[in-house]
């Protein structure tokens, strides 16, 4: 796995200040006239230079936070900002992995052309293009696919060449839904080192949404956990394990275990069905912030 | 699996040529004025088209149907673009478009005779505004079909507008565009011979008309035979465009197929 380069000047914010901000947070979706509200009043924040995994059972959100996050859904309540603009539309220091990420491919470009699109409005000159693109094939191991189509490779391959894709564009934050679902325990051992090494590299900022609770531990600063319906953060923890960390040694650790632990149980209590008094703790505030 | 892809070609040839050759015999004596012999209509076909008429007749009918052809689906891809990414201009033109479509193409040439007059220029008018339609909503069809994860990587990475349509939404229906070009091509032949047949002295259309007309029996059945060919070449032709521009749907459906 290669190196990604050097980034291209930035006026961001320095390592551990304040970069996306989520205040109040709160998502509805109407259909057929019927109101569901998903997310309810969630605030956390993010800061330049950290890992941040989101962590929160099946159906909970997630998916739906990032989109808003992105500014690919208007949220219907509260506000959310990076390097203090407001988000209306998906904001430029921003690059977003799909869960789905099937679907997330142009079936008709190779795999380096997909890549190649998202560079063409910075207007880079060529052979930085090419840089960038030869960098993030190398460090997802995808040197070798360059010229092949989305289609002809497996779901673990498609799902990295969208974290290239990702990669090559530079984005100060880089926001990822579950981006190593589909591929093997090896692979996905790699691309964890992989966003751990990119962070320190580059001082790229990662948010990162998983199921898997190892996994949140092993690679965040912070782990935002949330859960209950409408969505709200449940607990914020951070993760005082020792940096750099290593897949073996760190997953060692006894402080691994507890913190493993203390995160699973957070999420089985949330996945358990939410009692009306559940209910009503966590939505104050969230019927009564339009947007 | 490939002896089954000889055995079908095979087929595919051998049919034809024996019903021709059937064709042939049964017609050798006939007496019919109606169902001359084959072999006077090949004799017909080669004086008639092979050359004499050709550069006078074939060539023009050609020009119009590629002309008339091409300007339809240039209307018809930017007219179903707009439709399907402006929706004041669906709004607008849904009904008319609607109601259009339901209308014979056929049943538009003699508003155009009288519009345009008996020209060249009518004929390719009604050739577009005829073609145009099924490519049209096939692009509208597709537009709205695009997935909406690519829409999503379209905007999260800030594609510009140019990028967004020529690079996502283009490609992305261009499948569906295709087929509808295809059916476009098919009510571009139908028109070209109907709008010589009505309103012209000139083209295949009209010499096969005027040779059943006049009685000309062999005469008409070479008009026909070379319409037959014509339209089976074009679609050939356009078969093997298609999948020139559309190899990677055209692997990838055949992949997902196989799996
Ligand atoms: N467009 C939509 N309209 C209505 N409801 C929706 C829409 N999109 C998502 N939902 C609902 O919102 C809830 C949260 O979905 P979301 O995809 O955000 O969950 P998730 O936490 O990402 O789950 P997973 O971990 O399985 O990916 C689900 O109950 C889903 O049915
Ligand atoms: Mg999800």
């Amino acid at each position: 796995m290669s190196t990604l380069g050097t980034r291209t000047g930035t006026t961001s914010p320095r390592p551990g200040e304040l970069l996306l901000k989520v205040d109040g947070l709160a998502k509805s979706y109407t259909s057929k006239g019927k109101r569901t509200d998903i997310i309810g009043n969630l605030t956390f924040s993010v800061n330049a230079g950290e890992v941040v995994c989101l962590v929160g059972p099946s159906g909970v959100g997630k998916t739906t936070l990032l989109k808003c996050l992105a500014g690919l859904h208007p949220s219907t309540g509260g506000e959310m900002s990076i390097d203090g603009r407001r988000i209306y539309s998906p904001p430029p220091e921003m690059a977003l992995v799909f869960q789905d990420y099937s679907r997330s491919l142009m079936p008709w470009l190779t795999v380096e052309k997909n890549l190649r699109l998202p560079l063409r409005h910075l207007r880079l000159p060529q052979s930085e293009v090419r840089t960038r693109i030869l960098d993030a094939l190398a460090a997802v191991g995808l040197s070798h696919a360059a010229k092949q189509y989305p289609w002809e490779l497996s779901g673990g391959m498609q799902q990295r060449v969208a974290i290239a894709r990702a990669l090559a564009y530079r984005p100060e934050i880089l926001i990822m839904d579950e981006p190593f679902a589909s591929v093997d325990a090896q692979t996905r051992f790699d691309l964890e080192d992989l966003v751990l090494k990119i962070r320190d590299d580059y001082g790229m900022t990662v948010l990162l949404v998983t199921h898997d609770i190892d996994e949140a531990v092993y690679l965040s600063d912070r782990i935002v956990a949330i859960g209950l319906r409408p969505a709200v953060v449940l607990e914020e923890l951070t993760v005082d394990l020792p940096l750099p960390r290593n897949q073996l040694d760190t997953r060692a650790l006894p402080r691994f275990a507890e913190l493993r632990n203390h995160t699973l149980s957070l999420i089985q209590h949330a996945s358990a069905k939410p009692t009306p008094s559940a209910m009503e703790d966590a939505v104050p505030g969230a019927a009564g912030a339009p947007a | 699996m490939n002896t089954r892809k000889i055995i079908s070609v095979a087929v595919g040839v051998l049919v034809p040529i024996a019903l021709l050759a059937w064709w042939y015999l049964a017609s050798a004596g006939s007496l019919n004025p109606f169902f001359p012999p084959l072999r006077d209509i090949v004799v017909r076909f080669k004086e008639l088209w092979l050359f004499d008429h050709f550069a006078t007749d074939v060539l023009p009918s050609l020009g119009n149907l590629f002309v008339g052809f091409a300007i339809a689906v240039i209307l018809g891809v930017a007219l179903g673009f707009a439709m399907a990414t402006v929706p004041v201009l669906n709004a607008m033109l849904s009904p008319v478009v609607q109601f259009l479509r339901g209308i014979p193409p056929v049943a538009l040439i003699p508003i155009l005779i009288t519009l345009v007059g008996f020209g060249n220029e009518m004929r390719v008018a009604s050739i577009v505004i005829a073609a145009m339609f099924p490519t049209m909503l096939s692009t509208i069809d597709g537009i709205r079909s695009v997935e909406p994860g690519l829409k999503d990587v379209g905007a999260v990475y800030r594609f510009s507008r140019g990028d967004r349509l020529l690079r996502v939404y283009l490609p992305s229906s261009l499948p569906q565009i295709v087929s509808g070009m295809q059916v476009s091509l098919q009510v571009a032949f139908i028109v070209m011979i109907a709008s010589e047949m009505l309103g012209s002295s000139q083209g295949i259309g009209a010499m096969t008309l005027l040779a059943q007309q006049s009685f000309m029996s062999a005469d008409m059945w070479a008009g026909i035979l070379l319409l037959g060919l014509i339209g089976f070449l074009t679609n050939i032709l356009f078969d093997l465009v298609k999948n020139r521009v559309l190899s990677w749907y055209v692997s990838s459906k055949r992949l997902e197929r196989a799996a």
